[in-house]
């Protein structure tokens, strides 16, 4: 385990000393969130406690996009998508995951509605300055491969950063604490080499 | 008169800490028989509440993911520490008046290492998460869409592999439901009496630091 948390130690400096020497535009240039990331936190907070008490469930969202492929696996290829392990232990179907999924499509949309920011638009601002405006086949193959990796290694972590990083963390669960550094490590090196190389 | 007639009110029996209860299999089981409609709304309502929750705080912007990537904008970690803390004391406060019931994701070494790390790569590529993709295709960026095909394309991946990945990478370095209090051999709530009060310091720390 310690020559494991060395390792960790001397991956992470790399990436932080390459953020003090910003090559390309800084993220700051851009708007910030609407509202306090403190109050936001609290108030997620809150809410995991209500899904614990009243659907017996901690808050998460990967699941739910592995059930609806599930739904259309079996759409298409029902015996072969049942023969699948995964699917054999998470039944596919409309449930309580999915429609947290569903419900957060809505509810961000009313918020970026009621506060005057929805985007409508194909490829972020920052992605354009750094790739050129010309970019989106480039976006959209970065959108397409980065939500397959995601996937996979959150099914394969077993959570993603609201099912292990908010959900498992604050249950104390060793496995999420793990998972979550992973998740900044990977992601770190990866977009440092995307943006700052 | 005797005090042992009164009955306690309580309709769950309080849990010994001691032994805590970490919730159980895994596996969801197949599709009951009946349907329940409630599970459906309050999963609509929750998540309802969850994407405007993430668009106010920002995570539904691309900038401000990558930001945390890049380590120059800890909106993230902010959001993110904040709800730990409250969700912590909240959880495990209820937890004890047998209000609820736990779900300890299991803890296997080389799954959540592999796995994050995969996931994090990911993460940078499409510049949203599973939850903020949501949030972020309900704001109006339509590049999420394209993320949202590539969830659903990974997670069928996964389950392709998954009998073969079962048998071997989930296996190594199972610890099975471990806790952060188990592994340094305190009892929960004298952990969480130092736990939480270190979360806060690292809060305060990060917000006098950093700017966003």
């Amino acid at each position: 385990m310690k020559s494991l948390f060395l390792v960790g130690l001397g991956l992470s400096i790399i990436p932080s000393l390459l953020a003090v020497v910003p090559i390309g535009t800084s993220v700051l240039e851009y708007a910030g969130p609407a509202w306090s990331p403190y109050v936001v936190g609290a108030l997620i907070g809150v809410l995991s406690m209500f899904t614990f008490y009243f659907s017996d469930k901690p808050l998460g969202a990967s699941t739910g996009y592995a059930r609806v492929a599930g739904m259309i696996g079996k759409l298409f290829a029902p015996k072969h998508t049942e023969s699948l392990k995964y699917y054999q232990d998470n039944q596919p179907a409309v449930d309580w995951e999915v429609m947290v999924v569903f419900g957060a499509i809505v509810g961000a949309f009313l918020a970026a509605w009621q506060g005057g920011e929805l985007t409508g638009e194909w490829v972020p601002a920052m992605w354009a300055a750094r790739f050129g405006e010309d970019s989106l086949g480039l976006r959209l193959g970065a959108a397409l491969l980065g939500g397959m990796f995601m996937a996979f290694g959150a099914r394969l972590a077993g959570g993603c950063t609201s099912g292990h990083g908010i959900s498992g963390t604050l249950q104390l669960s060793v496995g999420s604490w793990i998972a979550v550094i992973s998740f900044f490590v990977g992601g770190i090196a990866t977009a440092m080499l995307m943006y700052r190389i | 008169m005797s005090l042992a007639t009164e009955t306690p009110k309580k309709v769950l029996e309080e849990p010994n800490l001691d032994v805590i209860d970490k919730g159980g299999p895994e596996k969801d089981l197949p599709a009951k028989k009946e349907f329940s409609a409630k599970p459906l709304i309050l999963g609509a309502l929750f998540g309802i509440i969850f994407g405007y929750l993430l668009q106010k705080g920002g995570v539904a912007k691309y900038h401000v993911l990558l930001g945390i990537l890049l380590l120059e904008d800890f909106t993230v970690v902010k959001v993110m520490m904040t709800a730990i803390v409250v969700g912590t004391v909240g959880i495990f406060t209820m937890h004890s008046m047998g209000l609820v019931k736990l779900h300890i994701k299991p803890t296997r070494y080389a799954a959540n290492i592999i796995g994050g790390l995969l996931f994090g790569v990911g993460f940078a590529f499409l510049g949203y998460c599973p939850g903020t993709g949501a949030a972020a295709l309900g704001q109006g960026n339509y590049d999420a869409i394209v993320g949202v095909i590539g969830l659903m394309a990974g997670s069928y991946l996964f389950a392709e592999m998954s009998g073969w990945l079962n048998k071997t990478v989930m296996k190594w370095g199972d610890r099975d439901k471990l806790m952060l209090h188990e592994v340094v051999k305190m009892p929960l709530r004298t952990f969480l009496l130092i736990w939480i009060p270190v979360l806060i310091l690292v809060l305060l720390v990060l917000d006098r630091l950093t700017t966003r």
